[in-house]
């Protein structure tokens, strides 16, 4: 199927730990900010749930950029978790930039359940690099692309 | 294959006015495993929770999908509605098309297709779901206080005289708190002392309380209904049981330099000291960074008048283990520092302080006596100048972005009460906003300007520059007459900002209780839930949550104990069962999971194993489900994909990938 | 190799050991292949030389389910897997009896064919015991010589060192022959724009054909069931073109070794394909050395792993954008 003349709208996964950033996603909701439709958020239960391997899924499957937020280093509901979640991520998002990944497709934020309105401008700010950087072709698998 | 039903919420036009949930349920057809799909206008009511619990019926469903607001807000009802129908109620997962999508998009058809995206998503997820059972876990019918103010105190006494034991552990030398500390309250003008000093007699007279002054939480474990606290008692060189609390050694000791906390500083104290006469316990404490016995090994003069030989040099810090049901954090607030605010002069001269010193300057056992006089020259004021919003309200970084609440009520009460004792007193308020929103709070406020003459100035401060003749120039603006105000005052008044004791951070963490920017600890719900954390058996009570007067401080304190009461009278807790699980068969036993659990719930047994027919024993991680809080940590350390969480499994949280990515 | 044969024999016929694990003698002069040897009788096919690259720890797993002890030769590189292996409760102690075998750096056959070297029918120089500079290579088209330095793994010429971390004694002489830096190529990788480092690795690893090779031979990689293997993740094994199933597998097997993984080179050297694999680990190693201090996985056997620790004042991960 021909690509050229579709509008690029691209796919973003948000990985929020269910007690800070779902919390904060969902106030974001609550006092009406607004963040583009692209971002889809999948809760688990603290950051240091995701699996590098959901990442890297997710870019197999087309996602253009993946975004994981979790509470602040330090506030963790599970006390650490955030702590292991934030060297996992260090570690394969510069392995993702020396293998060629353009850097601006991944991010870490820490949001708290009291910030909505950071979650939104998170939300916004990150939209608006995966536009500049537009379709993921380097790490997509094509053939899972519609 | 399971037999899914999915419900769309209309949440009457909160989702609806923005997302096509006709065309969501449609939609839900097309998805493996949907055999029903329905919309209504508000699922969370009887009604609506009536058609789930007839379509599981009805159409055998083995899942069902909610899309609907977020599962933070009713996923625990949709859990008891399917259960009540004979589902188990995880197999429930909920889309949240209400706060992740209607209320932030505006355009139907993106919303739309953003709604089915979601339902998709979780369609997904509970075609991989299984049953869950909710384990049990044991109550300890015993509650921590954090901070012995009068939010503490209460909280302390509403508890124990619903028949629990409390304990109350307060930083401090004496209990009492700030409220102590102040002289009079609005908007009745009580003596604090008089409203105060019999609560705290009756918490410590009380046989349910335990009170631990000078004390510090030092280590928490374990989870609601389970916790496990260390607690430091601070070396006090005195021993509590032998002391009678005759005063002679304070009275005697030499070294009297040391600045008084309870007065704020304005005067010193004695390094043998209780902070204040009506302290509870009326035992002293040796500072002893002040004394001359510990800074040089002579004196010991406390010792030699002691009658009772309480004075004891060589005590040591105490750390005493003790398990709590729950635990009320209640460690209130200070004021700013307010070396950012120079252009006030505060650190220029004596004779600007803060409205807390203020209440000390009035009080009869503060630094005056009770004299109002000028802390430089002891001078009576003649002018004095209060500044409002002192580091509140404040859009950068100086000072706190929220109002502190209570300074424009006690600053008409320090008004009103300077002009009754002393009428020949001017009094000149600059405030940006009066906000006196309570009970007889206006009316107070009303009194201040029209019985007593208090002259209200809407506009703010610039500078105060102190004089050479020990007067303070005050630059302010009119903003109500477009004018600028040059004052002389003999005295400046700062209502300065309010924010949470400073260690209130470090007990968080400890708790793993959410905190926020400001750090005010954040409640589980900011309306329906104002009074637990969203940590389960961690309760706030007072300043610690935001700011408060000393009426509201009660209130939520005696809320706080009745939500403790609720879990202590539980003799079992129901445990979350989305706890991690170690497949038997693809654990290494490389410990890794181990080093990253932060509750100890992993621990390796050799266990005889059958894999395809290999008869082995094996070292293998085993985890133990009352004490895992399902984190995960381990299921990503571990290498070969042994470990999983239930209810947020590898497969799972993949499937929602692959639903989103389509 | 005389004197370790001789102390084999002795280790068996005392019952210190059943088994002796060492290197046999393969069908041509460069590929001897990691053995068991339970006799006397059997240890007549025993070989040490420059060929014996096969680094033998990860055999211990496997050995330290048999009855009685084995007899291990360890090069001072392996004694690093084998320590990381008894940190990780894979392999033990008691069932080892370890011999730290000397080392002057080992060969790679595909170097010295890189050099125009074929027909080769005998090779000289490849003792461990011969002080020689250089090999002397009999081939059907004649004798050729290549400086012993030339004709080694990559990961000699990185040697950590010549000291055996662990060992119940050691047999023959060692030398470090360390003579470059170890992260000179992946410095180099780092300084590409993101258009070369694409190209690079893609190139790269489109070669791979998902042999398993690397996973095989890997001490860290000692999963009973790989993820790739498992239904766990829903992730098949399968050799794609150009896909990103072979980023994914090494990009996620470089990340579990990520903190465990020792340097020893095994992937790289096994890769029937010639991908340089080391250069993800090292990757990790050195990003790990950077960002939360220099780590050697193996040193000792009870170190916490850079990724089960942390600090509260640890990097976020932006700083990854930031060191550009």
């Amino acid at each position: 199927m021909p690509l050229e003349n579709k509008e690029f709208k691209p796919k973003i996964v948000a990985f929020c730990c269910n007690w800070c950033s779902y919390a904060g996603a969902d106030l974001a909701g609550s006092s009406r900010l607004t963040y583009p439709a692209d971002v889809k958020i999948i809760r688990v239960p603290c950051s240091c749930r995701v699996n590098p391997m959901f990442i890297l899924r997710a870019f197999e499957k087309g996602a253009d950029g993946v975004i994981m937020c979790g509470c602040h280093p330090g506030d963790c509901h599970y006390s650490t978790g955030n702590y292991y979640a934030r060297r996992r991520m260090t570690l394969l998002f510069s392995m993702l930039d020396y293998i060629g990944v353009e850097n601006g497709r991944t991010r870490v934020e820490w949001v708290s359940a009291a910030e909505g309105v950071k979650f939104s401008e998170t939300m916004n700010s990150f939209v608006e690099k995966i536009y500049s950087l537009g379709e993921n072709v380097r790490l997509g698998d094509l053939r899972c692309k519609s | 294959m399971q037999r899914i039903g999915v419900f769309v919420c209309h949440c009457g036009s909160n989702i609806a006015a923005t997302v096509d949930v006709s065309k969501v349920a449609e939609m839900s057809l097309m998805e493996p495993g949907v055999v029903h799909a329905e919309d209504y206008q508000y699922m969370c009511s009887e009604a609506g929770q009536a058609k789930i619990a007839a379509a599981i019926k009805e159409k055998n469903l083995t899942g069902i999908v909610v899309c609907s607001c977020s599962p933070r807000m009713h996923e625990a009802t949709f859990r008891k509605a399917a259960e009540r129908a004979g589902l188990n109620p995880y197999m429930v997962e909920i889309a949240n098309i209400r706060e992740h999508c209607s209320w932030i998009h505006k355009d139907m058809e993106e919303a739309t297709k953003k709604a089915v995206i979601l339902m998709r998503a979780a369609v997904a997820k509970v075609n991989l779901n299984a049953p869950l059972q909710a384990g049990e876990s044991r109550v300890t019918k015993r509650a921590l206080v954090i901070g012995g103010g009068i939010a503490g105190i209460q909280t302390a006494l509403d508890i124990a005289d619903a028949g629990y034991e409390v304990d109350i552990v307060e930083k401090t030398p004496s209990i009492g708190g700030r409220m102590s500390q102040l002289d009079k309250t609005f908007p009745t003008l009580d003596c604090s002392a008089c409203i105060l000093t019999p609560k705290m007699v009756e918490a410590s007279a009380h046989e349910k309380i335990t009170i631990y002054t000078y004390s510090e939480v030092e280590k928490v474990s374990g989870f609601v209904g389970d916790f496990t606290v260390d607690i430091r008692k601070k070396a006090r060189s005195v021993d509590m049981n032998k002391c009678t609390g005759c005063g002679v050694c304070q009275e005697k000791c030499p070294s009297k330099k040391a600045p008084s906390e309870f007065n704020r500083g304005l005067n010193t104290r004695s390094a043998i000291y209780t902070p204040f006469a009506q302290a509870i316990p009326n035992v002293p404490v040796i500072d002893r960074e002040a004394c001359i016995k510990f800074k040089t090994g002579k004196c010991g003069i406390c010792s030699k008048v002691c009658q009772a030989g309480a004075v004891d040099y060589e005590q040591k810090d105490e750390i005493i283990s003790e398990k709590y049901g729950a635990i009320v954090v209640a460690t209130g607030f200070d004021t700013i520092n307010l070396d950012k605010y120079d252009e006030y002069a505060y650190s220029q001269s004596k004779d600007v302080i803060t409205s807390l010193e203020l209440e000390r300057v009035m009080n009869a056992a503060g630094p005056t006596h009770g004299h109002l006089e000028r802390l430089s020259d002891g001078k009576a004021p003649k002018e004095i100048v209060f500044i409002q919003c002192v580091g509140s309200r404040c859009s950068d970084d100086r000072g706190k972005p929220y109002c502190s609440k209570i300074c424009c009520m006690y600053t008409a009460k320090h008004a009103m009460l300077i002009r009754d004792k002393y009428p020949d007193v001017n009094v000149t308020v600059f405030y940006i906003d009066v906000r006196t929103p309570g009970k007889n709070f206006d009316e107070f406020y009303r009194r201040a300007v029209e019985q007593y003459g208090v002259n209200y100035i809407k506009g703010q401060v610039g500078k105060v520059i102190p004089q050479p003749d020990g007067k303070l120039l005050v630059q302010g603006s009119d903003l109500l007459d477009n004018r600028q105000i040059l004052k002389e005052a003999d005295m400046v008044v700062l209502a300065t900002a309010i924010e949470p004791n400073p260690d209130v951070r470090k007990i968080a963490t400890m708790l793993t209780a959410s905190i926020d920017t400001n750090n005010f600890l954040t409640e589980a719900h900011a309306k329906l839930r104002p009074v637990e954390s969203p940590t389960a058996g961690i309760f706030l009570s007072g300043v610690c949550q935001g700011p408060k007067d000393i009426p509201e401080t009660v209130a939520q304190a005696g809320a706080a104990a009745v939500k403790a009461i609720g879990l202590l009278a539980k003799d079992k807790l129901m445990t979350n069962p989305c706890t991690a699980q170690s497949d038997i068969l693809l654990c290494n036993g490389c410990s890794t999971c181990e080093n990253v659990c932060p509750y100890g719930a992993i621990t390796y047994e050799d266990k005889e194993v059958n894999d395809h027919g290999i008869r082995e024993t094996r070292r293998v991680a085993v985890v133990n489900n009352a004490l895992c809080q399902g984190c995960g940590a381990c299921t990503v350390a571990c290498p070969s994909g042994a470990m999983d969480l239930q209810g947020f499994s590898n497969r799972q949280i993949l499937a929602e990938v692959d639903a989103i990515c389509r | 190799m005389q004197e370790l044969i001789n102390r084999a024999k002795e280790l068996l016929a005392d019952g210190t050991v059943a088994r002796v694990l060492g290197w046999k003698a393969g069908d041509l002069p460069y590929n001897p292949e990691p053995a068991y040897f339970e006799t006397e009788e059997d240890l007549k096919d025993f070989v040490y030389n420059g060929f014996c690259g096969a680094n033998l720890s990860k055999y211990m797993i496997e050995a330290s389910k048999l009855e009685g002890k084995t007899m291990v030769c360890l090069k001072p590189c392996d004694t690093y897997s084998f320590n990381q292996l008894i940190k990780e409760h894979r392999v033990d102690r008691e069932k080892a009896y370890i011999v730290g075998v000397g080392c002057k750096g080992k060969l790679d056959i595909e170097r010295i064919r890189k050099q125009g070297v074929k027909g080769i029918e005998r090779i000289e120089g490849a003792e461990i015991t011969d002080d020689a500079e250089t090999l002397k290579i009999q081939t059907i088209y004649g004798e050729k010589t290549i400086p012993y330095a030339d004709a080694m793994l990559e990961r000699c010429h990185v040697c950590k060192g010549k000291d055996h971390m662990i060992f119940d004694e050691q047999i023959g002489e060692s030398k470090e022959t360390k003579d470059a830096e170890r992260f000179v190529e992946v410095e180099r990788i780092e300084a590409m724009s993101p258009e070369e480092k694409f190209a690079y690795f893609r190139s790269e690893l489109s070669k791979c054909i998902r042999c398993n090779a690397c996973r095989n031979a890997c001490p860290a990689c000692s999963c009973r069931k790989c993820v790739f293997d498992s239904n766990k993740f829903d992730s098949s094994q399968k050799a794609n073109v150009d896909s990103f199933e072979e980023k994914m597998f090494h990009i996620i097997r470089a990340f579990h070794v990520a903190g465990r993984c020792t340097d020893c080179g095994e992937c790289s050297r096994v890769c029937p394909q010639g991908i340089p694999l080391h250069l993800f680990n090292r990757k990790f190693i050195k990003d790990i050395d950077e960002l939360y201090g220099e780590y050697q996985a193996g040193a000792d056997t009870d170190s916490t792993a850079p990724l089960t620790d942390y600090t509260f004042e640890d990097a976020e991960p932006s700083i990854v954008g930031k060191r550009g």
